[in-house]
């Protein structure tokens, strides 16, 4: 079974381990409690064998879109559809899916082989069988040492590999995951980040993630799907998702923007001249080129820049034409070892946040209070579409 | 926390000691060789040797625990399908019957007693059934029994985390496979638990006994009445303190059974 | 999109695809027989004792028609010749005795529950087991104990009559002494653990907050503590009430033939008086008193405290 590179998309049809990878599309599901209004109207096209990471804060549906994923929840309207076949009918233990919770809902009084071996056993398979795939699944899983305990007597992370085994085993042709990592400390996350990340490449099968924790987001998926409010607001993979986001939440969401509001005033071929509190701006980024019509582009607009793609030179530099310079002075800096983080008092009230990296040898940077101008590359000035 | 204060403790031992006196007295004057419940003459264990030779008292000990296993049995298994449903499934009129199932709770003991035996002679009017005896008691017992195991039950089945079960249904698992598999042996402390409350609550009752009893089915809390009410003797104290014993033990097997438990399982 | 309504019947839970049809069948196989069970056998005869309440007992002991509020005018007083307060003193008396027994239970429980939720965790748990065993065990064998606690050659007499508070040589029982007595020592564990409940769940930090400002202890116990227990309180006053006014072994054993009260009047009825429809129209007050109980409770508290209870 080859093992695709990451980040490579696994193709819809007969690429990178197609044999064993489904595709999963959801549309227009919708979804209320009451009055609240979970999920209003998804819809996502899930890519064979890639591994898409459902982000977003509490109360955004990612949950609630799983769970109908999953069978543990029906849908009001819309259709779910596994390699095509629409399984809205099929109840929880009949779909070829399988489900790693947030709590890990380990069997207690059980061990953690009976817990493994349980999928299994349920589906009849004989019990030579089931005792092999068992011992296979408890070593891929590194397990093994304690087959025999119960919950109980297991760690966070331990009981988390047994909630993955339980449901691997089964061999599901897509796998959900439930903030799995979301009970453990931050060195532990880190490490079964990686290890579900090549897990997952290993095995080529289809894995749906949620989380709220953007960087886990941004390290383990192919692509990450932004939800608000019952919406997906931001569907692409992490690059893009970070270099190019498209709504103020997204942007504000997967680390920290420097949002700006201001009103265009002309175009000037690709760029978008736009008036500012800092004076006038170029913006040339995404987003700029879309505007409406060459005439009349749109009045009021949003421009965001990521904090580390604003360069801080010292006050009297010279500069390039057509960049965007505005004068700022140092109101606070953060000393991070590897950067510093600059916020700054910029015209008009605003504060701008700037990343320096220390690259430099030797003491640098600016003093609290020293006045400095920052630039703000137009290629790095994205116009928002809210 | 601060500690108690003296008083506080003096207080506490106080009501133990007065909670404790009546039971204390009767193991006591178990022992007493007084012959008619008189002051305390001597020690001897005469008077639970005696228990044994008393055919009254053995069939009595026979009945009540002919009684308390029957309708324990009936109880337990009816309340845990009671207690399983009302926290799994929704029926019109839910919410009434919840409430409902609390009177035989609440209800004075000898308002239940004599609606039953009202019913029961109604009933043998009409179609010849329900003769008084054995068949009454337990059906009576039966039916206070029930709200209480129903209500372990429920409890237990609120308590668990419902990820459980829907993970045992995710990875494959009909529904009956899942109550067989998952469901059934995590409740299983606290069935056993109901049974041993209920199983008390009908080797306690009195009142409704009384009135639902009939020819040869007397039970031990109502020879221990019709004695105590001639006059109390040591053999009765013997007997009580006997029933005493199995009713402590049987609290606290029960409150071991529903122990607070360890995390996992539960939400 | 419209939405469509259909699929709405339909819900998950625990995994389980339930539509309103199988939930139907799966509430008749799991609920059903209990529930039927306690309605046939306690419920439905409980209607019938309403019922009876209405009826004429004949010269030969025979019940039946014509209806009547025979029975219940005699309850209030007002019998074939004329007044006679005999039956509503019963009742009078069984409410007083009810409420006295709350009063009491709660004056001697109250410093209890305060007392168990101070011990340390360890020391909580075999408190509270020692209050519950005797409640566990067989009220008759308790109440008759009492007979011989307060029996003519015992301690309490014989302190008694050296207070000059009894004759000498003569038991303290039947009387009505005796009877609070063993209410109060058949009651008090239904008192004490809904009270000790609500204890545990107390926010000391009022109480301390209170104390810093200067408040001294009785002022901390109004406005900081009691507040905070009332739930649990009030649910400890009802779960002995309701039963204490039905109760009728305590008043027959240790109240003798002089104490009437509700339950040994219904007990009459149907032993040796064999006035049925009397008997039925004086358990409809008791079980009118278990019903304004019951509701009283229903709107004062949340959650049943007889879960917390057993």
């Amino acid at each position: 079974m080859a093992v695709a590179a990451p980040g490579e998309p696994k193709g819809v049809s007969g690429s990178v381990g197609s044999a064993r990878a489904t595709s999963v599309e959801v549309e227009g599901i919708r979804r209320e409690f009451g009055s609240f209004v979970a999920l209003d109207g998804v819809s996502l096209a899930i890519r064979p064998g890639e591994f898409l990471t459902l982000l977003g804060p509490s109360g955004c549906g990612k949950t609630t879109l799983l769970r109908i994923l999953a069978g543990l929840d029906v849908a009001d309207a819309g259709q779910v559809r596994i390699d095509g076949q629409d399984v809205g009918e099929m109840p929880a233990h009949r779909r070829p899916v399988n489900t790693v919770f947030q709590s890990y809902a380990l069997f207690p009084h059980m061990t953690v082989r009976e817990n493994v071996a349980f999928g299994l056993r349920m589906k009849k398979v004989p019990g030579e069988q089931v005792a092999q795939r068992v011992t296979r699944m408890l070593d891929l899983v590194q397990i093994a040492t304690f087959a025999d305990r119960k919950p109980a007597q297991l760690s966070g992370g331990q009981k988390q590999r047994v909630a993955l085994a339980r449901a691997l085993i089964n061999e599901p042709k897509v796998l959900l995951l439930d903030e799995p990592l979301g009970a453990l400390d931050s060195k532990l996350r880190k490490e079964l980040q990686v290890e579900l990340l090549a897990l997952q490449r290993r095995l080529g099968i289809t894995f749906i993630f949620v989380t709220h924790d953007q960087e886990e987001a941004l390290v383990m998926s192919d692509r990450i799907a932004v939800m608000r409010a019952g919406r997906i607001e931001q569907l692409g993979d992490a690059e893009e998702i970070y270099e190019r986001p498209r709504t103020r939440f997204v942007s504000q969401f997967l680390g920290t923007c420097n949002l700006i509001e201001g009103k265009a005033t002309r175009r000037e071929g690709l760029a978008v001249l736009v008036d500012t509190p800092f004076g006038e701006l170029r913006a040339e980024g995404y987003g700029a080129p879309a505007l409406p019509t060459q005439g009349s582009p749109r009045e009021a607009l949003t421009l965001a820049i990521r904090p580390e793609k604003v360069r801080l030179v010292s006050a009297g530099a010279a500069g390039e034409e057509g960049e965007n310079r505005v004068t700022v002075t140092v109101r606070e800096l953060i000393y991070i070892g590897s950067e510093t983080h600059y916020l700054l008092d910029a015209p008009g009230g605003a504060i701008l946040t700037a990343y320096v990296m220390n690259a430099r040898i030797g003491s640098q940077g600016f003093d609290l209070g020293q006045a400095a101008t920052a630039v703000l590359p137009p290629a790095g000035l994205l116009v928002l579409d809210d | 926390m601060r500690k108690p204060s003296l008083p506080l403790w003096l207080w506490a031992a106080a009501i133990f000691v007065f909670l404790y006196a009546p039971i204390a007295v009767v193991i006591v004057y178990s022992f007493n060789s007084a012959r008619h419940g008189g002051p305390w003459q001597g020690f001897t264990t005469d008077w639970y040797g005696k228990l044994f030779d008393s055919r009254e008292k053995i069939d009595a000990a026979k009945n009540t625990l002919i009684l308390g296993l029957s309708s324990t049995g009936i109880a337990t298994v009816l309340g845990t399908l009671l207690g399983y449903g009302l926290s799994r499934y929704r029926f019109p009129g839910k919410k009434l019957f919840s409430r409902l199932m609390y009177i035989p709770v609440v209800i004075p003991d000898i308002v239940m007693a004599i609606a039953m035996l009202m019913f029961f002679s109604l009933i043998r009017d009409r179609f010849g059934l329900f003769e008084l005896g054995m068949t009454t008691m337990i059906v009576a017992h039966v039916t206070f029994q029930i709200p209480f195991v129903a209500i372990v039950i429920r409890s237990r089945m609120i308590g668990i985390d419902p990820a459980i079960e829907e993970a045992a249904r995710d990875l494959g698992a009909t529904a009956a496979q899942t109550f067989r598999h998952v469901t059934l042996p995590m409740i299983l402390p606290a069935v056993v638990a109901g049974a041993m409350l209920a199983f008390t609550l009908s080797l306690d009752d009195f009142v409704v006994s009384f009135f639902t009893t009939g020819p040869g089915a007397g039970t031990l809390p109502i020879l221990i009445y019709s004695s105590v009410k001639r006059g109390i003797t040591p053999d009765i104290n013997a007997l009580s303190t006997l029933i005493v014993l199995v009713s402590v033990i049987g609290t606290l097997a029960g409150l071991f059974f529903q122990r607070p438990r360890r995390s996992s399982g539960d939400s | 999109m419209a939405k469509d309504r259909g699929k709405r019947e339909i819900e998950i839970r625990f995994g389980e695809r339930l539509t309103p049809a199988r939930q139907a069948v799966r509430s008749a196989l799991t609920s059903g027989p209990g529930i039927l069970w306690v309605t046939v056998f306690l419920l439905v005869p409980l209607l019938a004792v309403i019922a009876m309440g209405f009826l004429t007992r004949g010269s030969y002991g025979e019940i039946g028609l014509p209806l009547t509020f025979e029975n219940y005018t005699r309850l209030a007083g007002f019998g074939a010749f004329g007044f006679d307060p005999l039956y509503p003193l019963v009742i009078a008396r069984s409410l007083v005795l009810a409420a006295g027994t709350t009063l009491v239970c709660l004056l001697a429980g109250f410093p209890l529950a305060y007392f168990i939720v101070q011990l340390p965790p360890r020391g909580k748990q075999i408190a509270l087991t020692l209050v519950v065993i005797p409640f566990w065990t067989n009220l008759l064998i308790r109440t008759y104990a009492w007979q011989i606690l307060l029996g003519p050659q015992s301690l309490a007499a014989k302190a008694a009559s050296a207070l000059g508070l009894a004759e000498a040589g003569r038991p303290l029982y039947p009387s009505l002494g005796a009877v609070y007595l063993g209410m109060l020592a058949a009651y008090l564990p239904f008192l004490v653990l809904p009270l000790y409940s609500s204890f545990e769940k107390l926010d000391w930090s009022i109480a301390e907050a209170a104390m810093d400002l200067g408040a001294d202890g009785s002022r901390v116990l109004r406005h900081a503590i009691l507040p905070q227990v009332l739930p649990g309180m009030i649910a400890g006053m009802i779960l002995v009430f309701i039963p204490a006014v039905g109760q009728f072994v305590i008043p027959d054993l240790l109240g003798g033939a002089r104490t009437v009260l509700l339950g040994n009047a219904i007990q009459q009825q149907f032993g040796a008086s064999r006035d049925w429809p009397f008997g039925a129209a004086i358990a409809f007050v008791g079980m009118a008193v278990v019903m304004l109980g019951l509701s009283f409770y229903a709107r004062t508290a949340g959650s049943d405290s007889e879960e917390a209870l057993l």
